[in-house]
């Protein structure tokens, strides 16, 4: 299981986290989410300057054997989306908290960020919900 | 039973234990007889007690007269017909050795990619022939014909489309007929618009997403399609183009005129027409669609030893991953079909294929010659095969009563038209003999592809790869299809015990018939009356599944199992409307129905609702009371499948039909495990209103390593009139929903299989074949549950037709996970039963009747014995990461390398048990790496070298 969580991003329970520089959100999926889906062969983001809602699809990862909706953590406009993921979908796992990154968005509704989790709080879901 | 002597029965051929095996199995489950076990499972408020009322079992050789007798009431005119289907010559070195051979007939589909390495090369063949010939950048592994190709098609360039609000489907009135038919019939529930008019003319006025045009057209013109493709690509819509692969192999691909879509039917490339089938349909596009396509698309990737091998990739895309959201629901396609059309083109070559197309064209311009010379009203624009005649109602009923007296059939387009379409088979004799149908000489050849623009003759070339021109003389290409059968396991090596796909003999006398040219070799549009053996057989087959449903309409018409449950639920969907309540758009599903289902309500324009599931794997019936009563309203209809997939007679069936019922919608039985309940228990009787069968399950059509199947319907009174019509041929009901698939009678010949199968039980041998069923599933269950907990049973303890065991708790216990455990598996000679289906880390095992009991045992002795291979990693014995399960499965060519240093012998990697060493199967490839080959997708044949040096 992992313990991987880093201190410079909040959490949301459909394991997708936010990093939050100013008015701009980084967003991706966390290490568990990555060891729960396997090896990502394909990543569906949306474009730059289509919106996002809070706890609405944006996207979607596949696997060879699934594919998982993507819940994005905070609303916003799509700045910039990690094009290479294209080419290169196995960033995510090797790196999901930096290389791995899926959009980065401007945040529409800032108060938002008081709904994600701290990384102890996450940690904590984690075991809770762990069999 | 018959009074044939015993060894005569074909009830004892083809079921699997022998009498006294029977007796020792009952005993060892503590049941007192057959019937006393089927009490048990079955429970009591849907039991039928009687005996089917069917006609009693014939021997083989009784069948087989009768078949003969039958096929005499056919009548094998010379078709000039055309419309998508043309007589052809199929390869004897094909026919014996693939179509007639139950080694590349009885394999599953290619799930278990490292045991289905034959079948899958061919595949690849067969995608390298359509991309090459279509120009387009990436093919699939087939459709199931060519109307319903021609549907996936509309639904892709729909989902493609990004401009808002377009709901028109263009589609050329010189399309064939039929496939107009499905896809006005599969626009409706969609909500899409379906204009069909000329493309020369055509404004684009409405909100176009997309086209279709049949290349050359069904009349035989060839048209340059460029300005039009043109046109639609401004107004922001795609193109798809039905084409003739053999006319292709002289006219400009449509992937080089603009098109974004090419589609068809491979028929004519060696595949009997069989009165409309089984054939394969292809479907090609360009490359940033992909992931849009329908159906299979077979893959290059890489073994753990870095060898290539081949796999089924991105299915992500398919109806049981993606379930309602999936591109399409076709799930069975038509492998064993295109497998013979690309051995077709392996066998002919570039320089073959060309020269078969020159010399049909060519003859047809002698026709043509000979018409115009004659100074008939013959269509005047370029053609390849097919020609148009214009004339008085009086000429043209005249040249149809002059070609009749010839044995020979025109094809009727009104009663001022008549077209004749040459083939292959077309001599010159024969077309001397039309000529004199036309009152004239056929005169000199003359130069094929009359008033062909030089811009629609095709100058690049095409099936260059090697494997293309290597295998030109028959010992070369039987050895080729002899070298690749031999890497695929198939019911000709060991039981293939698939959970809810029924695997059950195929017996030769079944399969010989399909064959014969008096029920082969006939055009799906002859008049009915050079038909009528075959109608002899449609009545007797319709009659037969009626009482073995208690369901009193049938329809033959839906050529699969995913087209018989879209078929159903548009049943139920006009019956809806024909009552005023076309309102009615939610479909309740339970969660753990197969992916088809949910795909299809799609596809019928219905809302899926999903319905929770206990414990047990029983409907949950407080949920399934909520949601109808929620949606009271708009309920259409449930889809169930029973015995469920859990494996478990549901004793609350009745209850469950009722609810429905009362809440105004309807019941659809999806009948995958009718194996369950043949001659045990009708779905009629308890509740449904229309259930699918797949009679390559239950009914012996065999698999074909992927298709072909059939999956007619039979429904309730009620819906009967709203059954499957067809446009050229007065079938099904009087207000029927459309037309479904392109033949009227889906695929015909493969009907015989399964009216023989009834014929040779007989009412005491069906029921007897679901008993044993039942009996074998029980028995594997109770000498697994100790190794492996069952997770399911009824509430006496029994399983139904198959059974679900636990793999769960090995990932943490050993790191072993299922699909470990099904590559260890082939090892011992085995395919794996069903994987992760209906539930995660298990595996679902169902034997079928026809499996010996000495068989069965073999089969429990390997699982039980993979177990205990499991225990050596739990307790440190052998590691958990390179043990005997992660390295499999295990090639010769690895067990005899130089160097060996794993942590277990060589000797339990390929004999693990004893009898392994007699019937063993060496799996080809290692295990394949699957993100591989869904991260570098490749659906070509790789390049010759490849071939030679494994890759790294």
């Amino acid at each position: 299981m992992s313990d991987n969580y880093p201190s410079d991003v909040l959490y949301t329970e459909d394991h997708e986290w936010a990093r939050i520089e100013g008015n701009l959100a980084t967003i991706g999926i966390t290490q568990f989410a990555v060891e729960q889906l396997g090896d990502v062969t394909q990543v569906d983001l949306p474009r730059e300057g289509e919106s996002v809602k809070q706890a609405q699809v944006f996207g979607s990862v596949e696997s060879v054997k699934a594919v998982s909706d993507l819940f994005a953590p905070l609303s916003g406009k799509v700045l910039k989306v990690n094009t290479p993921l294209g080419d290169s979908p196995e960033y995510v796992n090797e790196d999901p908290y930096d290389q791995g990154w899926l959009i980065q968005i401007e945040m529409t509704v800032p108060a938002e960020v008081e709904k994600l989790m701290t990384p102890a709080a996450y940690s904590a879901f984690i075991r809770e919900n762990a069999d | 039973m018959s009074s044939a002597p015993v060894l005569a029965r074909f009830v004892d051929r083809h079921i699997g234990p022998r009498t006294f095996e029977i007796d020792a199995m009952l005993r060892s489950l503590g049941a007192a007889s057959l019937q006393a076990l089927g009490n048990e499972a079955v429970p009591a408020a849907i039991r039928f007690d009687g005996l089917l009322d069917l006609p009693v079992a014939r021997s083989e050789a009784e069948a087989l007269a009768m078949l003969e007798s039958l096929a005499a009431k056919n009548q094998v005119f010379r078709s000039f017909i055309g419309a998508g289907y043309h007589d052809c010559f199929t390869p004897p070195v094909i026919q014996r050795n693939i179509l007639e051979n139950p080694g590349w007939y009885t394999q599953y589909t290619p799930y278990q990619a490292e045991i289905s390495q034959g079948r899958l090369e061919a595949l690849v063949n067969f995608q390298q022939m359509v991309m090459d010939l279509t120009g387009l950048d990436v093919a699939g592994a087939s459709l199931l014909d060519e109307g319903t190709a021609a549907g996936e098609a509309m639904q892709m360039l729909y989902d493609v489309c990004e401009v808002d609000g377009a709901d028109t489907f263009f589609v050329a009135a010189n399309c064939h007929p039929q496939t107009i038919a499905v896809l006005q019939t599969r626009a409706r529930p969609r909500g899409f618009k379906v204009v069909v008019g000329d493309p020369q003319t055509y404004d684009f006025a409405d909100k176009v997403f997309g086209a279709l045009l049949q290349y050359p057209g069904t009349d035989g013109q060839v048209v340059d399609h460029r300005a039009f493709i043109e046109r639609a690509h401004t107004a922001r819509a795609a193109v798809a183009m039905a084409c003739d692969l053999l006319a292709l192999t002289l006219l400009t691909p449509p992937g080089e005129l603009g098109a974004d879509v090419a589609l068809g039917s491979a028929q004519r490339f060696g595949v009997p027409m069989g009165y409309g089938g089984p054939h394969a349909a292809f479907f090609a596009t360009r490359a940033e669609h992909t992931r849009k396509m329908p159906g299979r698309l077979i893959g290059v990737s890489k073994d753990a030893q870095g060898k290539r091998a081949y796999r089924m990739s991105l299915q992500t895309r398919e109806q049981h991953i993606r379930r309602e959201k999936a591109t399409s629901n076709i799930c069975t396609a038509q492998v064993l079909l295109a497998v013979m059309a690309s051995m077709y083109a392996v066998y002919h070559g570039p320089t073959g294929l060309t020269a078969i197309a020159t010399q049909v064209a060519q003859l047809a311009a002698t026709l043509r010659a000979a018409l115009v010379r004659k100074g008939l009203a013959v269509a005047s624009g370029a053609i390849f095969d097919t020609l148009r005649i214009d004339a008085s109602a009086d000429q043209i009923a005249g040249f149809h009563e002059e070609a009749r007296k010839r044995r020979m059939n025109l094809r009727s387009l009104s009663p001022t038209s008549l077209c004749v379409a040459l083939d292959e088979t077309t001599t010159a004799q024969d077309v001397s003999d039309l000529a004199s149908v036309f009152g004239t000489q056929a005169g000199q050849p003359a130069e094929p592809l009359p008033g062909l623009p030089d811009a629609l003759r095709r100058k690049s070339t095409f099936l260059t790869h090697p494997v293309f021109s290597s295998h030109h003389s028959e010992t070369q290409m039987l050895r080729y299809i002899r070298q690749l059968e031999s890497r695929d396991l198939s019911l000709t090596h060991s039981m293939i015990a698939l959970g809810s796909c029924t695997m059950k003999l195929n017996a030769t006398a079944e399969m010989m018939p399909i064959t014969w040219p008096a029920w082969c070799k006939l055009h799906p549009f002859v008049p009915v009356e050079q038909a009528l053996g075959y109608q002899e057989i449609f009545n007797q087959l319709q009659a037969a599944l009626a009482t073995i449903t208690g369901f009193p309409g049938v329809s033959l018409q839906p050529n699969a199992g995913s087209q018989g449950e879209l078929a159903g639920l548009l049943v139920i969907r006009e019956y809806h409307e024909k009552r005023g309540e076309g309102h009615r758009n939610l479909c309740l599903i339970p969660t753990s129905a197969h992916g088809t289902n949910p795909a299809s309500a799609v596809m019928a324009g219905y809302h899926v609702v999903l319905v929770r599931c206990d414990d047990q794997g029983n409907v949950d019936l407080a949920d399934l009371g909520e949601k109808a009563e929620k949606h009271s309203a708009n309920l259409a209809a449930l889809m169930i499948t029973y015995p469920s997939t859990h494996g478990v007679f549901e004793e609350e069936i009745r209850a469950i039909c009722s609810t429905i019922h009362e809440h105004g919608g309807q019941v659809y039985m999806d009948g995958a495990n009718l194996n369950a309940l043949v001659g045990l228990a009708r779905p009629g009787d308890f509740g449904a209103d229309v259930c699918h069968i797949n009679l390559h399950k239950t009914f012996c059509i065999p698999h074909g390593g992927g298709g072909p199947g059939m999956g007619p319907i039979a429904c309730a009174a009620h819906l009967a009139p709203y059954l499957p019509g067809h446009p050229l041929v007065k079938m099904g009901g009087e207000q029927s929903l459309g037309t479904i698939s392109a033949a009227p009678w889906g695929s015909a010949d493969i009907l015989l299989i399964s009216w023989a199968y009834i014929a040779m039980m007989g009412p005491e041998g069906l029921r007897r074949a679901t008993q044993v069923a039942i009996l074998s599933a029980n028995y594997m269950a109770q000498r697994l549950d100790p190794h492996f907990p069952v997770v399911y049973k009824g509430k006496a303890g029994r399983v139904a037709h198959e059974c679900i065991v636990d793999l769960r708790g090995f990932k943490k216990t050993a790191g072993v996970e299922v699909e470990d455990v099904a590559k260890r598996l082939m090892d011992y000679g085995f395919h794996a039963p069903t994987m992760s289906f209906p539930i995660p880390g298990t595996l679902m095992i169902e034997p079928t009747e026809s499996e010996s009991l000495a068989e069965i045992d073999r089969f429990c002795d390997a699982l039980i014995n993979i177990r205990h291979e499991i225990a050596a990693i739990e307790s440190g014995k052998q590691p958990r990461e390179g043990n005997v399960l992660k390295g499999a499965p295990h090639t010769a060519e690895l067990l005899l390398s130089d160097e060996w240093s794993k942590p277990y012998p060589r000797s339990q990697a390929a004999y693990p048990l004893p009898w392994v060493k007699v019937r063993k199967f060496w799996p080809f490839v290692g295990r394949i790496d699957n993100v591989f080959g869904d991260r570098n997708f490749a659906c070509a044949c790789p390049p010759i070298e490849s071939y030679e040096t494994p890759s790294t």
